[in-house]
């Protein structure tokens, strides 16, 4: 913008800066250095970023002890499943949210952003209940369940974002080519809407990796425990945790995350916008 | 809320339908075909417990098994309004909700300026910004409880360092909100940091531009350009930021379970305790009841300050 800034106010803005960089990057870093660290290192006060001596066997005890990779297993395919189904059902959903005028498009999109804001808590008390009647609860299906039902407000509401931004002549051009509806959705909508839709599922999959409260309620069986609730479960009393390998399997659960948020992170803006600002 | 086009091009490049009435039929066969795929789950697994939860307020439900299920009216209610601990905790929700809201917008409002600025550094700023964002909550609540471990945190070591004794940051009574306060916060930046960047980026530069040139400084082209164009966006993320961390879970579980003496004990977490350890489900649904109520209130405040804006914007 402009360069009239004096010295002392980029300074003072450089000084802003490196706090929140600190105060942002610091607990990844710790975290990063604590599970590379020794037993007796991670118990003294000392504040070191870098490892006094390297510990690499914080990861293959988190993974052996903890049944961890069991955990692992059942978080990626309660993810995948959440994201293909998801994604299945909101697609012509979207499409009808976006192109549609009148009152269902309007009540389904107050249904939309008012479902964003119920406490969780009330729909999963009757939930629970209703699962334990038909016997799933304590299923990963059930959950599975559950993931769409909760994840599907937002994903139609960034899709037919996405759905919204394709010129409607297109498909008129379709019309008079005389294509039926099915042909100009699979033909002229579905190679448009791509990028979107693997920004939506990718959404998808990172909230459902991520949950922790429904999967909590939902699952008791520790062999069903999905990584976030087995990384809990690592959690004993002060001083009892073993923090190294708790490290350690801390930072396999962000990575897949952390990959799909650096890759999503302007995608995102848009729908969040969209979603949250303009109504 | 206005029903016309969310995004600009939508309602405006939609063609005027030629042939109405047939049309709209034909729309409205496709409307339902399209729709139900996605609404049956949402009405069975949603909607449906939603009222149900509700109901089960009203009840004297409870988790163990062949119980009957009594209507008891406002039985719940009578003995909630009484009950000490849930209107401490609501409380607490309050103060816990509304200083993350707050705080978060201050951080995000410092951090969205810097990087819409003419720094270096603005590549690494944006991917650590993103870090808190992309974490699982209970890795976010696992790095903290590791950050004000009183006898191995680094934040007891700093202070030990210079000769400051250390705290029991999560454990005592007087610093364990605060505590969790600036977890939230942590937390928060990233999503508030995005959504107030992409409103200062929609304000063209010409504007500053010539405030820049009548003489305003950058503290008074903030004040009088960048914060009235950013008005709906400050007002519309503080509120919905509000509602989630006052419906929030995961983060105080995992970090505190509601303690030390339910200091840091939010609704939610209130609540799940209240209907799956005491399994006292309608009890706790109609503490639900009541949440919902609260929010509702908010939630129309500010589905009212948006009305108002879009009549005064079309007037």
């Amino acid at each position: 913008m402009t360069s009239k800034r004096p010295w002392w106010g980029t300074v003072l803005m450089y000084v802003a800066l490196a706090a929140f960089l600190l105060f942002l990057g610091f607990p990844l870093l710790w975290l990063l250095s604590a599970s590379f660290k020794s037993t007796s290192e991670l118990n003294s006060l000392a504040v070191n970023l870098i490892p006094a001596e390297w510990d690499f066997s914080n990861y293959t005890s988190a993974l052996e002890r903890q049944n961890l990779i069991t955990a692992a297993g059942n978080s990626l395919l309660v993810s995948i499943a959440t994201m293909v189904i998801t994604v299945l059902l909101s697609m012509p959903m979207a499409y009808a949210l976006a192109r549609l005028k009148g009152k269902l498009r309007a009540t389904g999109t107050i249904w939309i952003l008012t479902s964003q804001v119920f406490p969780s808590i009330l729909i999963i008390i009757p939930l629970f209940l209703v699962l334990r009647s038909i016997n799933l609860n304590d299923t990963l299906f059930g959950l599975i369940l559950v993931y769409v039902t909760f994840t599907l407000p937002f994903t139609l509401w960034m899709l037919q974002g996405y759905v919204a931004a394709i010129p409607a002549e297109l498909e008129e051009a379709g019309e008079m080519d005389g294509a039926t509806r099915i042909t100009i959705l699979r033909t002229i909508i579905l190679p448009l809407l791509a990028p979107g839709l693997v920004a939506t599922a990718m959404f998808t999959f990172v909230s459902a990796w991520n949950e922790f409260f429904l999967a909590l309620v939902l699952l008791q069986s520790p062999e069903l425990y999905t990584l976030p609730i087995a990384l809990r479960s690592f959690l004993g009393a002060e001083g009892q945790t073993q923090l190294g390998p708790l490290a350690a399997g801390a930072i396999l659960a962000t990575i897949p995350s952390l990959i799909i948020f650096s890759i999503l992170q302007k995608k995102l803006t848009g729908g969040m916008l969209a979603g949250a600002v303009k109504g | 809320m206005s029903t016309t086009a969310t995004r600009p091009d939508a309602g405006t490049t939609a063609p005027k339908t030629k042939k109405l009435g047939h049309r709209a039929r034909a729309q409205r066969k496709e409307a339902i075909v399209l729709v139900v795929p996605a609404l049956l789950p949402i009405i069975v697994f949603s909607l449906i417990p939603l009222l149900s939860g509700v109901a089960l307020g009203f009840t004297n439900a409870t988790l163990k098994r062949n119980a009957e299920i009594d209507f008891i009216g406002f039985g719940n209610f009578i003995e909630l309004f009484g009950d000490q601990r849930f209107w401490g905790s609501f409380g607490i929700g309050i103060v816990w909700a509304g200083s993350v809201a707050l705080l978060t917008l201050v951080c995000a409002m410092g951090l969205a300026l810097l990087l819409n600025s003419d720094l270096r550094l603005k590549g690494l700023t944006r991917v650590l910004a993103l870090i808190p964002w992309a974490m699982p909550p209970v890795v976010i609540a696992i790095v903290w409880r590791m950050i004000y471990n009183p006898n191995s945190g680094p934040l007891n070591g700093t202070l030990e360092a210079v000769g400051i004794p250390g705290v029991n940051w999560l454990g005592d009574f007087s610093t364990a909100l605060p505590a969790v306060i600036v977890v939230g916060v942590w937390a928060g930046i990233p999503q508030t940091t995005v959504l107030l960047l992409a409103g200062m980026q929609s304000i063209s530069a010409e504007q500053h531009e010539a405030a820049a040139v009548d003489g305003a400084g950058a503290f008074r082209r903030f004040w009088h350009i960048t914060l009235p164009a950013l008005r709906p966006v400050i007002f519309a993320v503080t509120a919905l930021d509000f509602i989630w961390q006052f419906n929030s879970f995961g983060l105080i579980y995992v970090l505190t379970e509601g303690g030390p003496g339910g200091k840091t004990m939010i609704p939610p977490l209130f609540t799940y305790l209240e209907a799956f350890r005491n399994r006292e489900i309608g009890y706790a649904s109609a503490m639900g009841d009541v949440l919902v109520v609260a929010i509702m209130l908010i939630l129309s405040l500010y589905l009212i300050n948006q009305f108002r804006q879009n009549k005064g914007a079309r007037a």
